[in-house]
């Protein structure tokens, strides 16, 4: 397993309150899954790695640093067209006119979205929109695409659409790290699980194991709470 | 009764007969009101959009200051232009004084802070939605504002209708630096103020059917830009 970041030490208090809590972390699988209670923190440690936020202490170590890309739990989408949405995020890139709309429309089809190409990306379903943002992400070919609950707000047709394309996106080589409310969502497509509970790293544990037999009793009655 | 029907009807016979002094006068009117408010926007939107998603020091104060400059009066603004532009100020040497150009310029002060004071509302509101994206994808700060500003062109035309329609119809500056000059520097508002204290009221009342109907107008193309924007894109 290679190691492609190391984090030590990290916090962040926010208003006197620590949302992050001395976190060290070390990730090496190539799909990693943070999973924890609500407010656990788990959208704030992907921010914080994301750097949106900025650490109050402690390092994040990137032995080679990654270009990285962000989904977010609701795609925030420009009053333009989806292709244009698109085009943006390479434009912001560097890359020229011609090539960016190129790339922009192979990644719309890829997600399934060439014929909703010059539709109004507002106006597409939260569905649509959500493959958008993946299309835009992966427009970027990322090496480490990170996702934000990106099914929380999505139909069962839709969150399996989107699940397909982050399978896709992984087979294409790039890191995935995301969190999810869905467990079935996670056995699936994660290699290693992380588990975190008040801002602290409870246990990270290979996804097989972590189903089967969690190491913490914290992870364990959550488990049983998601799982009746 | 007769007394006051009468300079209705001599009202409305000028307005339907497309009289050529009234004409004058409302033309001007919108030149100098259409000329301000571009000038604003080009102005006040990049300042409003920069109050909005920059950092720096004295940001807050810029928007309290803005925002108290929407409720400038007219005639203090109309007294500094006045007092830029007369031959002794430090612009004397243009010449501007008693010209269109010089209610241009009255008018686009007034209307800047406005511009500036609702684009920042509008990006500010934007830019809380799209700010993590934004930095995700790498944009820099001034980059997020100029996206932010494309997205908002809607929300952003009734920030200039808006100030359209405070400049066409305020009346103390565009009197003291233009003078009110018939056929030079007369607009509705003033000759409407004039007329008036002449007891001429038909003019006065045909010119001011018309400010009536201009601002109404205003905010039925304001409104129905905004739905078919709030349709068309979302
Ligand atoms: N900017 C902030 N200021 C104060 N508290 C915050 C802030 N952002 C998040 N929090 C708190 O930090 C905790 C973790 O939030 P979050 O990372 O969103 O949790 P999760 O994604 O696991 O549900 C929550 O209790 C939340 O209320
Ligand atoms: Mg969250």
């Amino acid at each position: 397993m290679n190691t492609w970041l190391s984090i030590d030490g990290l916090s962040l208090t926010e208003g006197g309150t620590r949302i992050i809590a001395d976190v060290s972390l070390t990730l090496g699988a190539q799909r990693t899954v943070v999973l924890g209670p609500n407010g656990a923190g788990k959208s704030t440690l992907l921010r914080l790695i994301h750097d949106l936020l900025h650490p109050s202490t402690g390092v994040l170590y990137w032995p080679r640093p990654l270009s990285q890309a962000m989904v977010f739990q609701r795609p925030v989408m420009l009053r333009t067209t989806a292709l244009t949405n698109v085009i943006y995020g390479l434009k912001l890139k560097g890359f020229k006119t011609g090539e960016a709309r190129r790339r922009a429309q192979e990644s719309l089809a890829r997600v399934g979205l060439e014929h909703l190409a010059l539709r109004p990306a507002r106006l597409l379903s939260g569905g649509e929109q959500q493959r958008v943002a993946l299309a835009r992400a992966w427009a970027l070919e990322p090496e480490l695409l990170i996702l934000d609950e990106p099914t929380a707000s999505l139909d069962p047709a839709s969150s399996r659409e989107v699940e397909r394309i982050i399978g896709d996106i992984a087979a294409s080589g790039a890191r995935i790290l995301m969190t999810t409310h869905n467990l079935g969502q996670a056995r699936r497509i994660a290699e290693d699980i992380v588990f975190i509970d008040r801002g602290r790293i409870v246990e990270q544990t290979p996804v097989a194991q972590f189903f089967k037999l969690p190491q913490t009793p914290a992870a364990q009655s959550f488990l049983q709470e998601e799982m009746p | 009764m007769h007394e006051f029907n009468e300079p209705l009807i001599t009202a409305w016979q000028l307005v339907a007969g497309a009289d050529a002094r009234l004409a004058g006068i409302v033309l001007l009117s919108l030149r100098v009101s259409l000329a301000a408010t571009l000038i604003a926007c080009v102005i006040g939107m990049p300042i409003g959009a920069l109050l909005a998603v920059g950092r720096f020091p004295g940001r807050r104060t810029l928007i309290v200051l803005f925002n108290g400059l929407m409720g400038l009066p007219p005639v203090v603004v109309g007294l500094l232009v006045y007092l830029l532009l007369s031959r002794a100020g430090p612009l004397g040497q243009f010449g501007l004084l008693f010209s269109p150009e010089a209610m241009i310029i009255a008018q686009a002060i007034l209307v800047t802070p406005i511009v500036a004071a609702l684009t920042r509302q509008v990006v500010a509101d934007s830019w809380s939605e799209y700010r993590e994206q934004l930095r995700s994808l790498g944009a820099s700060r001034g980059r997020a504002a100029a996206t932010l500003l494309w997205d908002g062109r809607f929300s952003l035309s009734t920030a200039a209708l808006a100030g359209f329609g405070r400049a066409i119809a305020e009346v103390g500056a565009v009197m003291i630096v233009g003078g009110n000059i018939d056929g030079v520097t007369r607009v509705m508002t003033t000759t409407i103020a004039l007329e008036t204290s002449k007891g001429d009221l038909p003019l006065a009342l045909a010119l001011g059917f018309i400010l009536i109907t201009v601002v109404l107008a205003i905010n039925a193309v304001a409104y129905a830009l905004r739905g078919w924007a709030e349709r068309h894109w979302g």
